[in-house]
């Protein structure tokens, strides 16, 4: 059995959040460069040079590359033989959270009452956090500070089976249209098709860790995932909602198994600030 | 790619002639706000009170700063997503408001107003306001102080990269900006 104590998860959670905001991953700066030389619009290649340099700035000076520091939203993979010692794991991540957006100076983006909007007491907390079970003994945390932009745009519709895969698609072509340029392009797209109403949303946030480029293992998904990205790329959208042939830098399919008379589709929209990070305990 | 350089307050020979599409460097003076500051001014025009500011030829600017570091005039500062101030946006333009900076589309009413009033709708990159912040030199609070960052401030600014999405003829660069790549690349 391990133990792992509550003061670790704190320190690691803090250190994770600031570098989310500051250090846009390797993934995300190759794809800008990927795209700077197939995009074909001026004002597209434009807006990328603008984002690699935003990227450079925010990681050696060390600030956060976009002001909307988001909401933390955790998917923690915990082995079922290690121990944690100290505390609740969600007081854990709440306090590292806080610990890290308030040392950090990024902002407080919470309100605690949905209608009333009054602001929440703990910086920039409560997070959200999924917790998932798995054999073993290791504790894997991965963080994502998620923009408010690209995830009101976002989407989720319980299709007829009879939709099928011309359905889901053109939802999911409608949905990434419809956003524009309120949620930030170039997008990563998520998406979550199957399990129930509240699963598929799941399963579309969750897609979204997968690094950009990182294809589904079952080769029909990364066969859509593949048509997608070409066909998204062809609205015309382009960085910023200004134009151009870079409307998406990658889309992630997940499935699962659902109702016999159900079609759930999420599709959960993430900006180019895609701001993930992964620890193991 | 070459920009226009604009000084606001912009003058209304100069406003009337930017175009949808059309990118600029905003030097001068921008006023923030965002949701909580649209929502009090607005509640203080319904009363019949003034504005904390004279709107007249200004430009607003939707931002909500992260908090600033030891050393920073701000911190990063790029746009928000304008469409949540289309509510409270007409009867700002009917009370002389020339410009706004943000990101995103705008509601028919705003660029019906936009178009009466002859005002102009720029776009700043979002997602960049680590780089957007080195074009603001000054920042001084001056109303709403207790809402923190949604408080407004009076910024200084020098060569501010924009995109002009709706110019004072109601041209909507969203639209025509992706027709006109369309026309020219994918429909060929
Ligand atoms: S949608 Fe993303 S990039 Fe755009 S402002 Fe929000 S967090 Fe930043």
């Amino acid at each position: 059995m391990k133990i792992i104590t509550y003061g670790e998860i704190v320190e690691q959670v803090a250190k994770m959040c600031q570098e989310a905001n500051f250090d846009l991953g390797q993934d995300v700066v190759e794809a800008f460069q990927n795209a700077l030389k197939t995009e074909k619009s001026e004002t597209g290649k434009d807006i990328l040079e603008q984002l690699i340099q935003n990227a450079d700035i925010a990681k050696s000076e060390r600030v956060p590359m976009c002001q909307d520091t988001g909401v933390s939203v955790f998917i923690v993979e915990i082995g079922q033989e290690c121990h944690i010692s100290g505390g609740s794991i969600y007081d854990a991540i709440n306090e590292g959270v806080k610990k890290g957006y308030e040392e950090g100076y990024l902002r407080h983006s919470i309100v605690d009452h949905p209608i009333s909007r009054e602001k929440s007491k703990g910086y920039n907390t409560p997070s959200i956090i999924h917790i998932e079970m798995i054999t073993g003994d290791e504790m894997i945390i991965h963080m994502s500070a998620k923009g408010g932009g690209s995830e009101n745009m976002s989407s989720l519709k319980m299709l007829k089976p009879s939709d099928g895969l011309e359905g889901i698609k053109e939802y999911i072509l409608d949905t990434v249209a419809k956003a524009g340029p309120n949620a930030c392009p170039p997008l990563v797209v998520g998406v979550g098709i199957g399990g129930n109403f509240e699963r598929c949303a799941y399963l579309a946030k969750k897609s979204l860790f997968r690094p950009i480029g990182h294809r589904s293992e079952r080769p029909e998904l990364a066969q859509l995932e593949n048509e997608l990205m070409e066909e998204i790329n062809k609205l015309g959208i382009g960085p910023q909602g200004m134009g151009g042939n870079t409307t998406a830098l990658d889309v992630k399919i997940e499935i699962e198994p659902c109702h016999i008379a159900a079609l759930p589709v999420a599709i959960n929209l993430n900006c180019h600030a895609s701001r993930h990070k992964e620890v193991r305990l | 790619m070459s920009a226009t350089k604009v000084t606001s307050p912009i003058e209304e020979n100069i406003l009337k002639n930017l175009e949808a599409g059309e990118r600029v460097l905003i030097s001068g003076t921008i006023y923030t706000a965002r949701d909580a500051a649209h929502k009090r001014m607005s509640e203080a025009l319904e009363k019949g009170e003034d504005l904390p500011f004279d709107i007249k030829g200004q430009t607003i600017y939707y931002v909500g700063p992260t908090p600033a570091k030891p050393g920073q005039i701000i911190g990063s500062a790029g746009p928000t997503t304008s469409g949540r101030m289309d509510k409270y946006t007409p009867s700002l333009l009917d009370r002389g408001l020339k410009g706004m900076i943000g990101k995103g589309y705008r509601s028919q009413e705003v660029i019906d107003s936009m178009k009466k009033n002859k005002a102009v709708y720029f776009a700043a990159i979002g997602g960049s306001g680590a780089l957007i912040t080195r074009s603001i030199k000054t920042m001084e609070v001056i109303a709403y102080e207790d809402l923190g960052p949604e408080a407004i401030y009076k910024l200084t600014v020098e060569d501010f990269p924009a995109v002009v999405i709706i110019d004072s003829n109601g041209a909507d660069w969203y639209q025509l900006g992706k027709q006109q790549f369309n026309d020219q690349h994918t429909r060929q």
